[in-house]
């Protein structure tokens, strides 16, 4: 198979919003010509701000990117060989359909009788003949979406991007056009970047995915090693439904997670603090005394191809799918295939969790206020008189816009028999001891795992206080 | 466009908008009577313009009447509105035509038709203030049921029902969902009413009593007369309504704030 | 169910009630006026009057020229305006705008009179350059109108809109003319109604200015201080007329907020 040169790349692409927010940060990405590429995450995590980075309405803060080897960082959108389709079709509303499409050949003096020509080939390329004199506004949806689609691609661009174009269809349209877009696709042979964060629709279409969150890639790669090979627990979490636990190698091929030790094929050292994900239906149901783990099922779910099961083991849930009913109530066994156990080390201990701006413009934790400045955390931002925060600009913030992260490391947490000294509270999920210390993981009532290195030992199941001083804690924001 | 176009139309149009304004307000507060010669601080136009019985008659005739027309001018747009909207669709439109000839039409026409009608036709006297507040509710009440309007439409048509549902008769339901849902459109066509019949000049010339000035009528005769002090005092008048209207708009731009404000930490 | 509804048709009896008696039964009147003379009998002797007499047909003509003039004017100085504030990136446009459209709500007659005293200090008198002062006083009293339902129709402008006409090949120039002008027409069409008849009928400024009443509507005015009905329903119907082909001429293009009410709601 020839091998085929990149049609762009992005070279450490950082993006920052006059107001400070990193949309993108230190983006790497080369497209190959002719491929199928989707940038796949929750909204906010910076994947239609790379996008409009390659189409030029957005200039980087930082980094390069080429088109066939060449800088067209700067380059303004109305030179660039790459046509948008948009999110919401931008179609315009004082011209035809014909107009419409025309507009790109026109800016390019195209003679007439080829405009004619071409605008009725592509027409028929998106099953809309003979719709050149309809207005915009007696088209649907899906029509309006074929228009976009046709005033883009008439004009030969050498990439299309496509920013979540079916977001706004009805979900039958949807896997409609899903289809008929990568038939397009293969038919027109031009580079397709797409955006989405609909994982089924990326699996669906694409040939590489890029998974983003908070501007960051987490993993690029082919459709299949995305699901089958998720590199940490986002990816795992945003691709299919899984179940996922923070667990510790405690032998070879042996890692302890959810409440039991189960046999693995990744070869990870013994004490590491670890993800373990185990997809639904890997999950096998067995009589009590011959599963790895027990547990009690809590419901059962009619999927139509199967049974959705939730069973609660410990104080650990696993979501299992079967083709066989179970009764809730009932006792159950648990094992999984080790080939089904992804194994990922959790390389950063640092413990992340999400902190809230409460009423009065402090920050808030489990119901504790934290002691700390925020003016110090949210860049540019002052206190009025009466005590609410300002931005930079002299508004009011709105504390439901943005987010604030807060991170601690595992050394700089101590645990607490007095439970009630802690700023939050929860049992010992897991433990190894690493030759000088203990490393714990503590579930805590709010539904998190906690990293923890403690010289003492404390046992499985202990009820504890983590005490977590504020001038330990780093903070960051987010919108 | 380039920054410095910007700035040089920007402040072109507000000087253009602003500075006669600012300059009789400038020289409202001096013993000047023209522009040009400022001899010393003088607050006695603000004297003449409170003292003088001509002048205060004047003023608080103007704003009864814009409040008076403005009230009759909102109970009915609002009850036609409603009524039109409710109604078949020959009776609707029927309605919102005739509604829309007054806000096309020249306010000259306006008030000379009345005028005909009222004092030619029918000989009632405009000694009894009928034709003018007839006049000015013509004026206003069409803006009010353009203002109504659309917030009936937007309303969720289903609340009426809902309400009549639950044991409301037709009257308490209208009174209890359908008025609350349209409050604000009730207000801004009321407030909009008010500063149309305040800045009326055509209609009032045709209806009102000879002894009777608003402030439009009586700033456009004295224009014309040479008495100064009355002159230099209506400056102190343009200054006060000027400082009035930046109150309002101050006002109302932190009520709209603080409303934005309590949405978001009330949900 | 008959009766429930009604109950809600008719609260609109008595307004329907008063715009029959006080707005239609008045253009009746009109008509009637404006066809017979002083002994009820029928003549066209009004409406020929008007045409025949070059008083008359010169007032139509120069209030013609002042209003296209002033609506110029307007537009000239509202769309750029209206154009920066819609685009500018400031948080608080709508406190801004309001400045812009602030003097709408400060009595006209004030306001010309400020203006007259500035104008008279820069030109001595008036009279000398009455059509230049005709059209500054009336772009001066009109502008706001004109700013409001520009800028309402730029800042709903998708943005997204020109983005597309820019990938498609559209410099900034270009995306401007091809998009952003022919979807402000709206908005454009709108202003120039707020504008345009008022500058025809609104002989005040001009008489506050400089004593003038060479303006269609003060020929009513000059009808009804003698008294003469007839003569004076028949200028006030050929207004109409007027008015009557500009609305259709601009029906269905305008913005559908009413600009006159726009900034208040």
């Amino acid at each position: 198979m020839e091998q085929k040169e990149n049609i762009i790349e992005l070279r450490h692409i950082t993006k920052t919003f006059e107001d400070g927010f990193h949309a993108v940060s230190d983006f790497n990405l080369e497209v190959k010509r002719g491929e199928f590429v989707t940038f796949l995450g929750p909204s906010g995590c910076g994947k239609t701000t790379t996008l409009r980075m390659i189409a030029g309405f957005d200039i980087p803060t930082e980094g390069e990117i080429l088109l066939n080897g060449k800088p067209i960082t700067k380059l303004p959108p109305n030179k660039r060989p790459i046509n948008t389709v948009f999110q919401r079709y931008a179609l315009f509303p004082h011209m035809n359909i014909f107009e419409n499409i025309a507009f790109g050949l026109k800016q390019k003096k195209v003679p007439d009788h080829v405009i004619e020509k071409k605008v009725k080939k592509v027409l028929e390329l998106v099953d809309l003949e003979g719709f050149e004199k309809r207005r915009v506004s007696t088209l649907s949806g899906g029509q309006q979406q074929r228009v976009a689609i046709a005033r883009a691609v008439v004009n030969e661009p050498e990439i299309l991007l496509l920013d979540e174009p079916l977001g706004a269809l009805d979900l039958k349209m949807r896997k409609e056009m899903q289809l008929e877009l990568k038939a397009m696709h293969k038919e027109l042979g031009i580079t397709f970047i797409y955006v989405t964060h609909d994982q089924e629709e990326a699996l669906t279409m694409s040939d590489k995915i890029v998974v983003m969150s908070e501007g960051k890639t987490q993993q690029i790669g082919t459709p299949e090693d995305i699901y089958n090979e998720p590199k940490n627990a986002f990816v795992a979490d945003f691709i299919g439904e899984s179940n996922i636990f923070n667990g510790i190698m405690t032998g070879r091929l042996k890692a302890r997670f959810c409440g039991g030790e189960f046999a693995c094929v990744d070869d990870v050292e013994e004490g590491t603090h670890i993800t373990a994900v185990v997809r639904p239906e890997d999950v096998i149901l067995t009589a009590p005394e011959d599963g790895t783990i027990r547990g009690v099922v809590t419901s059962v779910i009619f999927k139509g191809m199967h049974y959705e099961i939730a069973v609660e083991s410990g104080k650990n849930e696993m979501v299992v799918q079967s083709v066989k009913a179970a009764k809730p109530g009932e006792l159950v066994g648990m094992k999984v295939d080790p080939d089904n156990i992804h194994i990922m080390i959790a390389e950063d201990h640092t413990n992340i969790f999400a902190v809230e701006i409460n009423k009065s413009h402090r920050l808030e934790y489990n119901g504790t206020v934290l002691d700390t400045s925020l003016t110090k955390i949210i860049r540019g931002s002052r206190r009025s008189e009466d005590g609410t925060l300002l931005d930079a600009a002299g508004e009011e913030i709105d504390p439901r816009r943005i987010r604030v992260i807060a991170a601690i490391g595992p050394g700089d947490i101590k645990l607490t028999d007095h439970q009630d000294e802690g700023l939050v509270q929860g049992y010992i999920s897991n433990l190894i001891y690493k030759g000088d210390h203990y490393s714990y993981v503590i579930h805590t009532d709010m539904g998190q795992d906690f990293v923890v290195n403690d010289e003492y030992l404390w046992n499985m199941d202990d009820q504890v206080g983590l005490i977590m001083p504020v001038e330990k804690m780093t903070f960051s924001v987010k919108r | 466009m380039k920054k410095v176009w910007k700035a040089v139309i920007i402040v072109f149009v507000l000087l253009f908008l602003y500075l006669p304004i600012l300059v009789l307000a400038v020289y409202s507060f001096t013993d000047a009577t023209q522009l040009g010669a400022i001899r010393g601080f003088s607050m006695h136009n603000y004297v003449t313009l409170f003292t003088t019985p001509e002048l205060r008659n004047m003023i608080l005739g103007t704003v009864a009447l814009a409040f008076s027309s403005a009230v009759l001018a909102s109970v009915l747009g609002t009850a036609g509105a409603i009524g039109a909207f409710y109604s078949g669709k020959k009776t609707s439109s029927a309605i919102t035509a005739m509604n829309q000839v007054p806000v096309v039409n020249a306010d000259v026409v306006t008030g000379f038709s009345i005028c005909i009608l009222l004092v030619v036709v029918l000989g009632v006297s405009k000694d009894t203030f009928i034709p003018l507040i007839v006049g000015h509710v013509t004026l206003c009440a069409p803006f009010v049921f353009l203002s109504v309007t659309p917030r009936l439409k937007q309303m969720d048509a289903s609340i009426y029902e809902a309400a009549l549902d639950l044991g409301a008769t037709p009257a308490e339901a209208l009174r209890k969902v359908v008025i609350p849902q349209i409050f604000p459109g009730i207000v801004s066509g009321f407030a909009l009413a008010v500063t149309l019949s305040l800045d009326d000049y055509f209609v009032a010339t045709y209806t009102k009593p000879a002894t009777f000035d608003t402030i439009s009528t009586y700033v456009v005769n004295a224009t014309k007369g040479a008495q100064t002090t009355i002159k230099t005092a209506l400056w102190a008048l343009s200054t006060v309504i000027f400082l009035v209207v930046i109150l309002l708009v101050v006002l109302m731009n932190l009520r709209a704030g603080s409303k934005e404000n309590s949405e978001r930490a009330g949900v | 169910m008959g009766k429930l509804s009604f109950s809600r048709k008719s609260l609109g009896i008595p307004y329907a009630l008063f715009l029959a008696l006080f707005v239609v039964a008045p253009l009746v009147v009109l008509l009637y006026y404006g066809f017979t003379n002083g002994q009820g009998q029928f003549t066209l002797a009004n409406l020929t009057g008007f045409f025949t007499n070059p008083n008359t047909l010169g007032t139509l003509c120069y209030s013609f020229a002042v209003s296209v003039t002033t609506t110029g004017a307007c537009l000239l100085l509202a769309y750029p305006t209206a154009y920066i504030l819609a685009k500018s990136k400031i948080r608080a446009k709508s406190v801004v705008l309001m400045i812009f459209i602030m003097p709408m709500w400060i009595n006209f007659s004030l306001r010309i009179t400020a203006l007259k005293e500035i104008l008279t200090l820069i030109e001595g008198n008036l009279a000398f350059y009455p059509f230049a002062n005709a059209v500054i006083g009336m772009t001066y009293d009109f502008l706001p109108f004109m700013i409001l339902p520009i800028y309402n129709t730029l800042v709903k402008l998708d943005e997204s809109l020109l983005e597309a006409a820019r990938d498609l090949g559209a410099n900034e120039t270009e995306a401007f003319f091809k998009v952003t002008l022919p979807l402000s027409v709206p908005g454009i069409v709108s202003g120039v109604a707020m504008v345009f008849l008022p500058a025809m009928t609104n002989y005040v400024v001009l008489d506050m200015l400089y004593n003038s009443t060479y303006i269609m509507g003060s020929l009513i005015g000059s009808y009804f201080a003698a008294y003469n009905w007839h003569g004076g329903s028949m200028i006030a119907l050929i207004l109409l007329a007027i008015i009557c082909l500009f609305t259709l001429f601009t029906k269905g293009m305008e913005e559908e907020n009413n600009p006159r009410g726009g900034a208040l709601l």
